[in-house]
Order: C-alpha cells, then structure tokens, then sequence
C-alpha cells in the first residue's frame, strides 16, 4: 500500500459488521490527508494540556467522555488546547455516537483544513472496527501468478507455470460446484502475522477468467454467484508442474512440504500433472484431506498405525506356532 | 535480465486487445516476461495479469525480461508500446 487518505477510507466498501458509517461533515480540503499508521488516539490527555508523547499521525476518536471535555472547555473558554491539537498534522477527527461537534469546533477545523468525520457508532465498537480495518489496509501484500478457489470450505492457491492449465482446472472445480475467488492474479494479505487471506487485485475485474480458445469469461454470469467469493484464507498451496518421471513425488502422504507467503507458512501439495490424471479430482480430495488433519484425522499416519498394529499381531500368532511346534 | 521503462501512449491505455497483443509476442519467445506498476508485478504471459495492471494512458510500467531471448523479447515489447499497439 503506498499512500492511503481520508478520502480512501471513506470509499472502503465494507459490509454489515465490518461498517464504519462514517460522514464527512467538514474540512472536505482535508479529506487528501493521509494516514500512514493503523494506531488510533483518544485525545483526552492533549485535550487536558498533555501534549509529550501525543501520537498526532493517527486518527483522533473523540467518544463521549472526549465530547464531554470539549463542552466543558467551550464553556470555560478555554481554548488553547483545542487550537494546538489542530496545530499538529493530525489526519482527522471522528465524533462517535453520532454526536455533532460545536461550531467552535468545527469552524477551526476548517481554518486548519482537518477533515472531522461523523459515525453513529459506539466509540469502543468504532475503534475496534476502525482498528481491524487499518490492520488490513496496513498488512503487507504480495501479487502471486496463481488461482485461488474454495474447495470444500478450504481456500486453495493453485500456483504453476503458465500453461501448466491452472485456469482449466479451477473452470473443472466451479462446475463440480465450488466457488472461484480469483484467477490469474491474487492479492495475498498477511494479517497480523496469523493468517493469509487472498483476494482479487481489482474488485472490478474479478471473477473473470481466460481460457484458451474461449477468451476472457465471466464467471459469476456463467455459474452463478453460487460460484463466486470476493476473499477467503488461503489453506493449502497446490503447485502444479509438468510430470517428470525422475522425480520423487509424495508416495505415502507425510505433508511434510510447506510454502512460504509473507513469511507465513502454508501446507503444499505437489501435484505432477500428464494427460490422464484428473488435477480437479485431486484437488478435491487434498482438500478433503486438509479437512481431516484439521480435526485431526491424518490419513496417512493412522494408516501406519493400523500397518503396525497389524504386523504386531501376526507376530504374536507367529509367537504361537513357533511355540506349538517346538512342544 | 534486462529492464526499461516503457511508457502507454495509446489513448484508451492497457485493455484487453493490447493485453492479447503482448501476450502473443511475449509467447514467441523463450523468456519470461514481467510487468511492474507501483508495488505490482505480474507475468506478462497472462492477459488477465495485464488487465488487472490497470495501465492508463501516459503511465510508466516497468518491463522484466529474463531467459535466453531476454534482449531479443525487451525490443519486441517495447516496439508494441512504442507503436501504441498500431491503435
């Protein structure tokens, strides 16, 4: 992300729990400022004259105990604080509860061109809104070559050399019924450290997708929007590559193998692909698979369990003719 | 590798005719081929990559080339660019 502003904020398209309702209500001019940290200020202690330390790059939430102050200082007129805090670049000021500021307030604000936005939100639940919304914003990206689709409710990034028909399997998985978020090119998100989340570069060209011979598509007009989804957590890594015979591919299904995005590692399956093998089916079944170790269930170990389990039992019958021929 | 700037001077910027356009030249050689615009970088192989640059007119996109044919590929492009993809 180079440069994110006041006015980029407010055009963010976020939906039901993760709204901000926010409006401006004044300091249009300042709506190009912008904000270059996912930190949030209450300003109560600048407001009462405290000015060491004061993070004035952040966003400044102004909630009902800050509201409070305000009035009590206008009453007082006592200004002075009021004037310095504007003084610093601060990106701009947001009054929660729906509350409006004075026209005290508001009238220098719009000396020093601070934008002061509005939202009828509680300022606690705001904060936390606003917070996970920088988080994201602020997370650091990267733009893989690759599909991303949900495969029995697992995000699989299906990455490979161009030609290698990562478009034609993920075209085979949305008409088996599973849902394309992006091909071509995803945009990987690191969210705190935890977790990758992928999406499409342009939310307006999503979903579409070019398939040779064909040409550029629209899936979500073709399939559905059963057979889309605008994000999803990447779960599995899938690389397809052409099949070379000298190679060792996983044959027992330790799922030892990780890749690496943005520091964060993601379990991978290799996958050679030749004419013959049905990739899309799987790819269903790695997921399938992902699903059970997920609960726990790790296919190939409990199967090595049962092998085990089994050799001990016939060496114990063996035990036993051993010692009836001997008697 | 070999890298240069190459700037859009068509009209209506990157679409899909001139996205088809680089893919096909960028196909007859054996290199690989990568578009940078700001903290973007996609394979120029893929038309959808190109598209989603969202290349306008009079921007500046930064051109990878890498492989056996890399010098050979870089002129191709930049010709393409330079001929404004003959629109």
């Amino acid at each position: 992300m180079s440069e994110f502003t006041i006015l980029d904020l407010l055009d963010l398209d976020l939906k039901e729990h993760n709204h901000l309702s926010l409006v401006c209500i004044a300091g249009r001019t300042g709506l190009s400022r912008k904000i270059t940290t996912s930190k949030i200020s209450r300003p109560g202690l600048p407001l009462s004259g405290f000015f060491e330390e004061f993070s004035n790059n952040s966003i400044q939430v102004f909630g009902r105990g800050e509201q409070a102050y305000l009035q009590k200082l206008e009453a007082e007129h006592n200004l002075a604080s009021i004037e310095k805090l504007f003084k610093y670049d601060i990106p701009c000021c947001v009054f929660c509860d729906g509350a409006d500021p004075s026209p005290r307030f508001t009238a220098l604000a719009e000396e020093t061109g601070t934008a002061i936005l509005k939202t009828s939100l509680l300022s606690s639940d705001f904060s936390r809104r606003l917070y996970q919304t920088l988080d994201e914003v602020f997370a650091p990206t990267q733009t893989i070559h690759g599909v991303l689709v949900e495969v029995y409710g697992i995000g699989v990034l299906i990455t490979g050399e161009s030609g290698v028909g990562k478009s034609e399997t993920a075209l085979e998985l949305i008409e088996r019924g599973h849902r394309l978020i992006s091909d071509d090119t995803v945009r990987l998100r690191n969210i705190s450290d935890n977790f990758i989340i992928g999406m499409g570069e342009n939310p307006l060209l999503a979903h579409h997708m070019e398939i040779r011979g064909l040409g550029i598509l629209n899936l979500a007009n073709l399939f559905g929007v059963g057979a889309i989804r605008d994000r999803k957590q990447v779960q599995l890594s899938v690389k397809l590559e052409p099949w070379d015979a000298k190679k060792n591919y996983d044959r027992v299904g330790e799922g030892s193998l990780h890749d690496h995005f943005l520091g964060i590692a993601i379990p991978m399956v290799l996958i050679p692909v030749k004419p013959g093998r049905n990739i899309p089916v799987i790819i269903e079944t790695a997921a399938r698979n992902e699903r059970l170790k997920k609960l726990g269930y790790y296919s190939a170990k409990e199967f090595d369990q049962s092998v085990l389990k089994w050799l001990e039992s016939e060496s114990a019958r063996n035990m036993y003719n051993i010692n009836e021929e001997t008697h | 590798m070999v890298t240069r700037e190459v700037k859009v001077s068509n009209r209506a910027g990157i679409h899909a005719r001139p996205a088809a356009n680089i893919v096909k030249v960028a196909n007859k050689f054996n290199s690989e081929l990568y578009l940078e615009k700001g903290t973007m970088k996609i394979n120029g192989k893929s038309i959808m990559g190109i598209i989603t640059l969202g290349a306008t007119y009079q921007s500046t996109l930064t051109m990878i080339c890498e492989g056996p044919e890399e010098e050979e590929m870089a002129d191709a492009i930049e010709a393409l660019f330079q001929n404004r993809f003959e629109e």
